[in-house]
């Protein structure tokens, strides 16, 4: 297991700061640690009162720390979301639950994106006490990441439980990604078509919109207790606001996912319809699936995070041109996640609607469409 | 007419927007630019996402009008494959 390093040798300089008076109003220190492949370097403003505490506490923040709660599902992600902390991208700091690790797949691979972009000696990974430490290795984290668990486990054939952890970089990956996956479900052909459909446009929205150096990184969950499969697909590209404003105006992180949840809009045109190659349309499939089969869906990028919510299982859904139309949560307090997060719930009971959604989302889509040339829709001036 | 059978270019599951363009700059564009018909054969194809489809029509038709539809046939297609075509001639035609 890679540790992050103690320094090895350090040096602090005192520096009196003074006002244009040369009345002395603070103490700056500057502080050089060599931990043997880097040098950090640090300032402290203020009158120190124990100079090596504060150095100490300033060392052990300098990283990007994830903590792998006991419990981060959709419904109940947003503490962990807030605990992410992304001070320094040079280190990655995995801590975990001691008693208990049970987290969505999302979550998985926001761990995974993260460790991707660093070496596998800058990554620092706790020593797991939880039972169920063993599901961090059976879904691939530690081989993806090249690190060692010190975990020992007998492997199980993973078909009909998981997709492990897969980093996905161009289409034709892609292709054979998917053709491979679908045995590995063990589901009905009606089953597979919804999580094949959302795989399919969330990594390609990876590749054509991201710029994603790492790719795409997903991996999903079969429950069979709830017949649920739960899937999650992280970039660390440029993210949906930057994406978004190539071609629309987007004041902040949640107007951007706003724009790219509604229908007919992408970030390459203006043009209603889209490009020969962009619709606009992928996102709001996804979060109509979801929809439609009454679950989470949850899309997070910069400090913006959109959730939305579970319906009412007896009520008839409606489909939504504007997603805060939808039942949803947002909030744009969240720690600055550099690229995209998508995390989807599926209940496969109800895949059988898949037809009707596609029904649902013709009308919507062309009204939408309809809507948008109604507003731009120019009369002629005479003078 | 043309008869383009689908599945020994994309496979069972139509996603691969890519190959969608290269078929319709290479196959259908230059038959609807001579005016003759052609018939997408969808015969073993499973599935078909809506970004398939767009790229693989809608180009068609902002190109040469909805009348581009008059030359272009879509056989064998599953239910969810004919409403995922119809979605993207219908906001086409919006």
């Amino acid at each position: 297991m890679t540790q992050l390093d103690a320094p090895v040798a350090h040096s602090t300089q005192l520096k009196t700061l003074k006002d244009k008076t040369g009345e002395k109003f603070g103490t700056e220190i500057s502080y050089h640690a060599f931990t043997g492949n880097r040098t950090w370097i640090g300032y402290l403003p203020g009158i120190p009162v124990n100079v090596e505490i504060l150095l100490k506490s300033w060392y052990n923040h300098l990283s990007m720390k994830i903590h792998l709660s006991n419990s981060a599902y959709l419904g109940n992600i947003d503490p962990f979301l807030r605990s992410f902390n992304a001070s320094d991208p040079d280190i990655l700091k995995i801590t975990a639950n001691d008693k208990w690790i049970s987290i969505h797949p999302v979550v998985l691979s926001m761990v995974a994106a993260l460790g991707l972009s660093l070496k596998p000696k800058n990554i620092e990974c706790q020593h797991l006490e939880a039972r169920s430490k063993h599901y961090l290795k059976r879904m691939g984290l530690y081989d993806l990441l090249k690190i060692d668990s010190g975990i020992q486990i007998t492997e199980h054939e993973p078909a009909g439980r998981f997709i492990p952890l897969t980093q996905i970089t161009d289409s034709s990956k892609l292709t054979d990604f998917i053709t491979e996956m679908v045995p590995l479900l063990h589901l009905e052909p009606n089953q597979v078509e919804p999580i094949r459909y959302i795989i399919s446009e969330l990594t390609r929205n990876v590749f054509e919109h991201a710029y994603s150096k790492t790719g795409a990184i997903l991996c999903a969950q079969y429950y069979k207790k709830s017949n649920a499969i739960k899937i999650g697909i992280v970039d660390r590209g440029v993210g949906i606001r930057e994406t978004i404003s190539e071609s629309h105006r987007a004041s902040s992180d949640m107007e951007a996912i706003r724009l790219a949840l509604t229908p007919g809009i992408t970030g390459k045109t203006q043009r209603i319809g889209g490009t020969d190659y962009n619709a606009g349309a992928g996102l709001f499939f996804i979060k109509s699936i979801a929809k439609v089969n009454k679950d989470f869906f949850v899309i997070y990028s910069g400090k913006a995070m959109y959730k939305l919510l579970k319906e009412n299982p007896q009520k008839k859904i409606r489909l939504e041109i504007d997603p805060f139309k939808d039942k949803h949560s947002n909030s744009e307090s969240f720690p600055y996640w550099q690229g995209t997060v998508v995390g989807v719930d599926l209940k496969l009971d109800n895949t059988t609607e898949f037809s009707t959604l596609l029904e649902a989302i013709r009308e919507i889509y062309s009204k939408s469409v309809k809507e948008r040339r109604a507003e731009r829709y120019k009369k002629a001036k005479f003078i | 007419m043309k008869v383009l059978r689908l599945k020994r270019l994309v496979g069972v599951f139509a996603e691969d927007k890519d190959k969608a363009r290269e078929i319709r700059i290479k196959k259908i564009t230059p038959m609807i630019e001579n005016k003759k018909e052609i018939v997408l054969d969808f015969s073993g194809v499973e599935a078909a996402t809506q970004s398939f489809v767009h790229t693989l029509i809608s180009e068609v038709l902002r190109e040469y009008g909805p009348g581009a539809l008059d030359l272009i046939s879509f056989k064998n297609c599953d239910q969810n494959i004919k409403k995922v075509i119809n979605i993207v001639v219908e906001y086409m035609q919006a």
